[in-house]
């Protein structure tokens, strides 16, 4: 096991972690579109959804530990690598600071977005994952209840607009860790990786804006 | 060609050495010909400086015609300076407007200390060469050429890496300081051709974990090296050092 320890301990080796546990919740991300989407359908389909979710029994705190674990491992790693990164660069700062080309505003901010995502996570936790197991109202009544306040309509939107900033920069670059990078395919791949947070984010923003202007979408 | 001439100023980077504390001093130098070289316009300032009983400024050089590595310092901002896939001796005074305030500073990283003013000391970058071993290719009576097969797109890539100069440039322009590119490249400069291919695992990972004891940061696939590297070396040769790190770590067959 020691070679395993010490690839993980490696430059490299943390870069596949992020890549791995980032494909991850990317993989996660996109399975909770497409069940939240079930929402564009009214307050039966969308609660059906969640029904069937919980019917899962055992599995549903199965997949939660295994869920945290791979967001934690991400995270933590993610701050390693920038604390080492920082120091790589060292006290002194360039005079000039300029972009001769390649960075793009999600790889600037990488570290920046996944704070905010960090926090936008909590906030959705406690706004619906653990008032879930301790109310007795549906989900449904929830989403309503909570995106019906304009304060989390923002936060929401913020955490998605933010969310997609971190993914239109992760997605490729965990692609490029993995070793994934042809002339050939290289144009279509940043295409295909923008799309698919496109995508994800544009449902989610959708969720919320379909709440504040049809506010009966989850009444039945 | 006709050569005008320009009035600039130069805010560069002085430093006594590696402890030292440095800082930037202000030259304005006139009649600099557009014709003359950077590094000519070092010279010039550095005669004028001599002349005054200042001491010169220190900075790396060697060949000069772009293809020994030895120079390099951050000009405006970005490694070698404005133009692209320019070496800091190959980049001309003609990239520069009359009146223009030149900043100057040495490549900076935690890898590459300051030796002296724009000088750094880029022995890590040697460290990791060596950490890589070498390859054995033997002498005598040469075999028949066609005997090792090399497809010409392949000979191509492999030169392609091999174009690497060794400037450290990549780090330095790096936001996280990692010298990838040049890992890379030498990587892939080896593990694209039979002879290198029977250690190209070990290779990668002995590299890999000098580049980390020596110092230097993470790849955040930014895409900054390749757009200041003189040689034009893209990153896919990185891609390549990760999936040949990748092999050697989980599938080193020993």
């Amino acid at each position: 096991m020691s070679w395993f320890i010490q690839t993980c301990r490696s430059s490299l080796g943390k870069k596949y972690i992020m890549a791995l546990t980032g494909f991850l919740l990317g993989g996660f991300l996109l399975v909770h579109t497409i069940g939240n989407s079930t929402i564009f359908w009214g307050r039966e389909a969308f609660n059906a959804y969640a029904h069937h979710l919980h019917s899962l029994g055992i599995f549903v705190p199965i997949f939660e530990i295994g869920l945290y674990s791979i967001f934690f491992i991400h995270v933590i790693t993610g701050v390693l690598l920038w604390l080492q990164n920082r120091k790589a660069r060292g006290p002194q700062k360039y005079e000039v600071q300029t972009n001769p080309g390649g960075r793009t505003w999600g790889s600037q901010t990488m570290i920046y977005t996944g704070a905010t995502i960090f926090v936008f996570i909590l906030i959705h936790l406690a706004n619906f994952h653990f008032v879930e197991k301790t109310e007795v109202l549906t989900i449904s009544d929830i989403v309503t209840k909570v995106l019906n306040n304009p304060g989390f309509t923002l936060i929401y939107i913020i955490g998605m607009s933010v969310l997609a900033l971190h993914i239109s920069h992760g997605f490729w670059s965990l692609l490029q860790t993995f070793g994934i990078n042809d002339p050939q395919y290289n144009a279509p791949i940043r295409v295909v990786t923008w799309a698919v947070a496109a995508i994800m984010i544009t449902v989610f923003v959708l969720i919320t804006l379909l709440l504040v202007v049809s506010q009966n979408q989850l009444l039945g | 060609m006709s050569s005008k001439t320009i009035n600039i100023i130069v805010k560069i980077w002085r430093q006594n050495g590696p402890h030292a504390k440095g800082s930037f001093e202000d030259h304005a130098l006139k009649d600099i010909s557009t014709g003359s070289s950077f590094l000519e316009m070092l010279d010039v300032m550095n005669e004028a400086l001599a002349n005054k009983g200042i001491e010169p400024i220190a900075f790396d050089h060697d060949c000069r015609e772009g293809i020994c590595g030895m120079c390099g310092a951050v000009v405006n901002g970005t490694a070698h300076g404005p133009e692209k896939e320019t070496t800091l001796c190959q980049l001309h005074m003609r990239s520069f407007k009359d009146g223009d305030t030149i900043i100057i500073e040495p490549f900076r990283a935690t890898g590459f200390p300051v030796v002296k003013d724009l000088i750094v000391d880029r022995s890590a970058l040697d460290r990791i060469i060596q950490a890589g071993g070498f390859v054995s290719v033997n002498s005598g009576s040469p075999q028949d050429a066609n005997s090792i097969l090399i497809p010409q797109h392949i000979a191509e890539q492999a030169m392609d890496a091999a174009a690497c100069i060794g400037c450290g440039a990549c780090a330095a322009a790096c936001p996280n300081a990692a010298p990838m590119l040049f890992i890379g490249a030498k990587i892939s400069q080896l593990a694209l051709l039979p002879q290198g291919q029977h250690e190209a695992k070990t290779r990668a990972v002995n590299m890999v974990s000098c580049m980390d004891e020596n110092g230097f940061g993470n790849c955040g696939n930014e895409r900054v090296c390749e757009n200041v590297c003189p040689k034009g070396i893209s990153i896919r040769h990185i891609a390549r050092m990760n999936r040949e790190y990748l092999k050697g770590s989980f599938f080193r067959d020993e």
